[in-house]
């Protein structure tokens, strides 16, 4: 029941998408979703549209998978929709009552839709080919001019990746917290807020003994193998940029142009 | 009454590329009053198993029936089932939360709707069953040791008086001392009440000395199911499947193999004893 969420889950699979240096697929992104604020125009989002299309098919990742995430944000989706329809003041062009569509209206709301949602895909692609371990190792390594002025890159890095590393088996300990009170009658699901709110005080109370206790022999187990922070650890398997990177980087750079170039001359192509 | 498994399927995580089945094809009968170890190898689907028996999760195929009722029907009481068969699950300490040990207990039962009275009758009942002694009752569960939140827990479920009680790997992680109690109390109850117990296991050993029927799961599939005296007369088969039969019945195997006239289906050390003192007097 629990484990639907996929928020941040690697998906499987050989493609030329999985097998890119993660360093690349974080700064493509990156570059992604600076496009898409960039874009402004009908053909400019057709071109941001194509780019996901072609991601996907090179990523082999189910587009049911990739649509899972839009889930999540449905709610948050809709809700901007709407207030950017009806409140967005410009030249009416339906009323009814006290409320009014605009244009403008209209126009940011469509436009905001796409983004949210091609923002959502696109995060997802990186997300579901790319193992957070490597994922990880990829933000330690682009963050790391930030050293420069003391942000502590590893600790946030190593921070990241035992938080990741423990959320499937958090699920799975809720899972398993949540069967065996079912098992003692408990019930989930009937009865109003509050109610339910205190029905979760059985799951809730052995879920944060059990995390505090996992982080404690965690922290005992690394200093067992005497872990001392980032300074002159080197690594098992470093990240190196291979031939495709260079060709998967020359691709975005020449899509980001694009999107640079259908902003300032758009409106004579259209 | 009885619980009865017909061509139970369970497949996780079907239609993704990760879907496995965890059980094939179950057919059981379980009776009342019997005590029943399920034994097999991690992984084999023992835990998916006992889960399916009191509603925990719906078999993908097949069809379970407790009293007759299939519990799976879309208008069974399946909050009900679970106070009729109790689930302890694997480190069951793990589930409490309550300040005090009784308040834990009481959970179960509360659940159940029952009477303020009849709650505390029943959790001071459970407790008692488990051996636990008085002075602990009203302190934190989490100041008590590893066997004894383990009893607190299961007394957790024996509150709700269950007709079968079901306990998965109920001495994982104990020492042999804590393991004895908790299989001779398991013992006890089922003796004193006649509830029927299904005991889950992958110890051979464990379960030889109290159980009358052993059920053997390979790979979702049942095995094996019989007395403890016709599965341990295969012992090769045992042990293709990752499985042991209990070091006296290979002591026996042995004697027998060097001359001694000795019975070799024999389970437990009591009957070895036997049968190897006759076989030494006849000599």
């Amino acid at each position: 029941m629990i484990r639907d969420i996929t928020l941040g889950q690697y998906y499987p699979a050989k493609s030329v998408i999985h097998r890119m240096d993660p360093r690349v697929k974080i700064i493509g992104t990156f570059i992604y979703i600076v496009s898409l604020f960039i874009v402004n125009n009908l053909i400019g989002y057709l071109l941001a549209a194509l780019f996901l299309v072609f991601a996907i098919s090179l990523s082999k990742v189910p587009v049911k998978f990739m649509l899972k995430g839009m889930k999540s944000i449905a709610v948050l989706l809709l809700f901007a929709t709407v207030f950017n329809i009806f409140l967005t003041p410009g030249e009416i062009i339906w009323s009814w009552w006290k409320l009014s569509i605009s244009k403008e209206g209209l126009l940011t709301a469509s436009q905001m839709a796409v983004r949210l949602a091609f923002l959502v895909i696109g995060s997802s692609i990186m997300t579901l080919t790319t193992t957070p371990n490597n994922l990880t190792d990829a933000i330690e390594s682009v963050l790391k001019p930030l050293k420069v002025i003391k942000v502590p890159v590893h600790e946030i890095a190593m921070m990241m990746s035992i938080a990741l590393r423990f959320i499937p088996i958090l699920l799975e300990e809720t899972d398993k917290i949540m069967k065996a009170q079912l098992a003692r009658g408990a019930d989930f699901e009937s009865g109003n807020i509050f109610k339910r709110a205190k029905n979760m005080v059985p799951i809730l109370v052995p879920l944060f003994i059990s995390a505090f206790r996992r982080a404690n022999d965690l922290s005992m187990a690394m200093e067992a193998r005497c872990y001392r922070g980032g300074d002159g650890r080197t690594k098992m398997k470093p990240l190196k940029y291979q031939k495709a990177d260079a060709l998967a980087y020359l691709v975005l750079v020449a899509y980001l142009a694009g999107c640079i170039l259908l902003r300032i001359f758009g409106q004579y192509v259209i | 009454m009885s619980l009865i498994l017909d061509h139970v399927n369970y497949t996780y995580d079907t239609s993704t590329s990760m879907s496995h089945d965890a059980l094939r094809d179950i057919n059981l009968n379980i009776k009342d009053g019997e005590f029943i170890g399920l034994i097999g190898h991690t992984g084999s689907g023992k835990s998916t198993l006992v889960q399916t028996m009191n509603g925990l999760l719906k078999p993908t195929g097949g069809n379970i029936y407790y009293d007759g009722a299939d519990i799976n029907d879309s208008d069974y009481d399946r909050r009900a089932l679970r106070g009729k068969v109790g689930l302890v699950f694997q480190y069951p300490e793990h589930q409490l939360f309550e300040e005090t040990v009784f308040k834990d207990v009481c959970f179960g039962p509360k659940n159940l709707g029952l009477t303020e009275k009849e709650i505390n009758l029943r959790s001071f009942d459970a407790l008692e069953k488990v051996h636990l002694e008085h002075e602990y009752f009203y302190q934190s569960p989490f100041d008590l040791s590893g066997g004894q939140k383990r009893r607190v827990a299961i007394a957790g479920v024996l509150a709700m008086k269950p007709k079968v009680l079901i306990l998965d790997e109920p001495t994982a992680g104990l020492d042999p001392k804590g393991r004895d109690e908790i299989l001779g109390l398991i013992s006890k109850i089922h003796e004193e009440t006649n509830m029927t117990v299904i005991l889950v296991s992958h110890s051979m050993e464990d379960v030889a000395n109290y159980v009358d029927r052993i059920i053997v799961m390979n790979k979702g599939e049942v095995f094996m199911d019989g007395t403890p005296k016709e599965v341990f007369t295969h012992p090769d088969e045992l042990e293709k499947i990752g499985l042991a039969v209990p070091e006296v019945t290979y002591i026996v195997r042995e004697l027998k193999e060097r001359g001694l006239n000795v019975d070799t289906t024999v389970t437990t050390l009591q009957e070895a004893k036997e049968t190897i003192l006759k076989a030494l007097e006849g000599r």
